[in-house]
């Protein structure tokens, strides 16, 4: 094995790529947790994504106008969620793997006529001379525009969540839905609002997954990140700093195997693919020694919320 | 289902009116419809004159209506500040207004600091919380849903300075409660209503509580009676009883002792949190103890499950009815069988026998005045003093040795509270011991023969009821938690923060 092949620098730039679909559609999640929803449909909500940003960016030429599309696909399918779980009060988890179920076949039927075509480049942005700092300029500044969206996204959902009267209402909906209905606060409508942030969220992921990550459509081609993405909101204790750290360490995992193989190292990949997972319950495990709080879920996260009056 | 019809009744500033009634009698719906959370389906509501009808509870807020609920309407993972910014329109920043609630907290008395998360502070403090809430928004009008039923004496106290204070101050104050006695200390009015209709005013002060009580319930009440006779052997001791709880947000129990004769009821006090619950596990069986900690009739069960403990003629009735006393999505008859199977018998070879089960459910129902369609129906669609003769009726009715009880009557409507209160004493007469815990002090000093109150955790000793003064029993309890003792009581347990 041959580790000096590795430049520390390349490694942390495909690092932050490679991080972004899962904290894209990890952010999503962890808003819609904070509101007391637990959506498991992430993987289907990815993936549909994925085909819908592939499709429009191919009908179209625009790479833009594919990341919209996938935002739309994304929100579009999150709102059947939205719809079965708040309306009829059908059972989140259950609604949530039926979603996922449905986007992974659905999106294979949409893509039929989309496999073995090359989506439009996506362009890097430039910062001129700075782009050509060695080391730094390597890490952060040769990326798209998604990933400094994705950055940007994850500082403004801490400010929205921790400083605006919007955050507020939406925290206090996710812990005490029946006390926030008392005070006049519309639970089902932030809910559905939240949700479909979500599912624009992880279509926004599976988007970035299909026209610029991989870039082509096969089907099933999330293979698992959505799992990880929920895996990352409970990782991070539903806090968007540390999902941030979360998405780099889970994607950091994917980015050193593919090193590691070009190495040659003889790691075989299934021990790096199931590592997020496994990290998740370790870390699972850690924080409920110490205590329910510190886990810090929202206390109505899965209940479903029904007016009395 | 109509729950007010042709309700009238006018308050004044200044004015504490209360609203009388029974559980189901429509005062929630009444203070609901003035709070915006219900619309009326005909009439009309004035507000100092001008036509006042809310669409939602922000639009009754900036009219100056401000409403204290009777289950905390708080979230415990916010601290106190952002609690009382949810509870506002247009708050100002959060250091603009954690000054403000320094400052509205020190008017009037009620120490408050809002860094704090909620989950952390005490019945008391929390109560704090929604009034400050309400304080800052300069209400004309103060609905206050059951504000007493978690407090200590001392706490009540406190709390009545408050509001004859606001009441000076031209506010008018519109005060939901059971308890009779404060109703005729802080009220000026009261209406009562009685299935939805207004069927008596009357000034509070020129009433007594006993009138009062009949006027609500539309019957002449009796109280609990029983034959006293000399206590029998010894049918449940305890003896350094330590657990810790199963609850991360629960009081460990130290050092519990005490001695129960036959026939003998020892009334449990103390504010919620106290360790009520734990105590309660400890001696039903769900926390397992040390051998010799819990003997029954002298024979040791500490290590023994709730199943055997039944068997061994100790059954217990949990506060929480939906989900810990009952299960909610089963029927009547099923959780007839869930706690009466081990000492009815309904078990043959491992096969139930449906017919003996439902049987059972229809005596406790006949017995106990249970109001249901039939025994088919599903816990959960109980009302809840319904539910709560249900499932002390169920442990009643298997003829036990001791009876374990938390919070017997709570929320159960006057009636039904000395029906309960009643089939319990009853049972002492028969020679069961009975635990009673509960906070309704006037319950406790009703049945009780020995009378010990637990406060972090620990009890007590027991001391004969007899003569008993609520101060004592204030004091037993553990004083004011952690208030501005500005009045009378300056002894070291009211400092307790």
């Amino acid at each position: 094995m041959d580790l000096s092949a590795i430049n520390p620098a390349v490694l942390f730039a495909s690092l932050i790529v490679a991080a972004t679909p899962i904290l894209l559609a990890g952010l999503g999640e962890l808003v819609v947790e904070k509101a007391g929803v637990l959506n498991l449909g992430v993987e289907g909500m990815m993936i549909v994504g994925a085909i819908c940003g592939f499709a429009v960016a191919v009908g179209t030429g625009s790479p833009a106008l594919g990341f919209i599309g996938g935002a739309v696909g994304g929100a579009a399918l999150s709102l059947i969620f939205g719809l079965l779980t708040q309306y009829l009060l059908a059972n989140q988890v259950a609604t949530g793997l039926a979603l996922t179920l449905f986007g992974l076949g659905f999106s294979a039927l949409i893509g039929q006529g989309y496999v073995g075509i090359k989506p439009p480049m996506t362009e890097r942005l430039s910062f001129g001379p700075l782009s050509d700092i060695p080391g730094l300029g390597t890490i952060l500044l040769r990326h798209d525009l998604m990933v400094y969206v994705a950055l940007i996204a994850v500082v403004a959902i801490w400010y929205v969540l921790n400083r605006t009267r919007l955050g507020l209402i939406l925290r206090a909906v996710g812990e005490n839905h029946d006390a926030a209905h008392a005070l006049g606060y519309k639970v089902v409508r932030i809910r559905l609002l939240a949700i479909l942030f979500g599912g624009a969220m992880a279509g926004l992921g599976g988007a970035y997954l299909s026209l610029i990550r991989v870039p082509m459509w096969t089907v099933g081609m999330t293979s698992g990140a959505g799992w990880i993405a929920l895996a990352l909101v409970v990782f991070a204790a539903w806090r968007p700093g540390r999902l941030l750290l979360g998405a780099w360490l889970f994607g950091g995992i994917t980015a050193l195997q593919l090193n590691l193989q070009v190495a040659g190292a003889r790691v075989p990949v299934e021990y790096l693919q199931m590592s997020p997972y496994v990290i998740t319950i370790l870390v699972l495990v850690i924080m409920s020694a110490k205590g329910g709080r510190a886990l810090g879920a929202p206390a109505a996260l899965g209940r479903s919320f029904h007016a009395t009056h | 289902m109509v729950a007010n019809s042709d309700v009238t009744f006018a308050i004044s500033p200044g004015e504490v009116h209360a609203l009388l009634g029974e559980n189901g009698a429509g005062k929630s719906t009444l203070v609901k419809m003035i709070y915006g959370l219900v619309r009326p389906d005909s009439g009309r509501m004035l507000l100092r004159g001008a036509p006042y009808q809310p669409a939602k509870p922000s639009e009754a807020r900036q009219k100056g209506v401000a409403m204290v609920f009777q289950h905390f309407s708080l979230f415990e993972a916010l601290n106190v500040a952002e609690n009382v910014a949810l509870g506002m329109e247009n708050p100002p920043s959060m250091r603009e207004l954690a000054e403000r609630i320094r400052a509205v907290s020190q008017e009037y008395g009620l120490p408050l600091d809002p860094a704090k998360l909620v989950g952390d502070l005490s019945a008391g403090e929390r109560q704090r919380v929604e009034i400050i809430r309400c304080l800052l928004q300069d209400p004309k009008l103060l609905i206050m849903d059951e504000p007493t039923s978690v407090l200590t004496p001392q706490e009540v106290d406190i709390l009545f300075q408050t509001l004859r204070q606001l009441s000076a101050e031209g506010t008018a104050i519109l005060y939901i409660s059971h308890k009779l006695e404060e109703i005729r200390t802080l009220c000026d009015e009261a209406t009562i209503l009685r299935r939805g209709k207004v069927v008596a005013t009357c000034t509070p002060r020129e009433r007594t509580a006993r009138e009062m009580a009949e006027l609500m319930v539309g019957q002449v009440l009796t109280p609990p009676a029983r034959a006293r006779k000399p206590p029998g052997p010894v049918a449940l001791e305890v003896t350094g009883l330590s657990v810790s709880s199963p609850n991360p947000f629960g009081t460990a129990l130290k050092n519990i002792a005490f001695t129960l004769r036959q026939g003998e009821v020892l009334g449990i006090a103390g504010v919620a949190g106290n360790g009520q619950d734990e105590l309660l596990l400890a001696l039903s069986g769900e926390i397992l103890s040390p051998e010799s900690c819990v003997r029954l009739a002298g024979k040791p069960v500490g290590r023994m499950g709730p199943n055997a403990r039944r068997a061994l003629g100790l059954v217990a009735a949990p506060e929480e009815r939906l989900g810990h006393a009952a299960a909610p999505d089963m029927s009547l008859t099923e959780n007839a069988l869930l706690s009466g199977y081990v000492r009815k018998g309904f078990l043959k070879n491992g096969f139930i026998g449906w017919a003996a089960v439902d049987s059972f459910a229809q005596a406790i129902v006949t017995a106990f005045d249970v109001r249901t369609p039939g025994t088919h129906v599903a816990a959960r669609a109980l009302s809840g003093g319904n539910l709560q003769k249900f499932v002390i009726g169920r442990e009643i009715l298997q003829d036990p040795s001791v009876i374990i009880v938390n919070q017997p009557t709570w929320g159960v409507d006057a009636a039904a509270a000395a029906a309960i209160r009643q089939a319990l004493l009853d049972l002492a007469a028969k020679g069961a011991a009975v635990v009673a815990i509960s906070q309704d002090l006037d319950e406790l000093l009703e049945i009780s023969d020995s009378f010990a109150a637990l406060n972090e955790g620990r009890l007590t000793a027991p001391r004969s009821a007899q003569g008993l003064t609520v101060d004592e029993i204030g004091l037993m309890m553990g004083g004011a938690h952690g208030m501005d003792v500005a009045h009378s009581h300056h002894d070291a347990q009211g400092a307790r923060t």
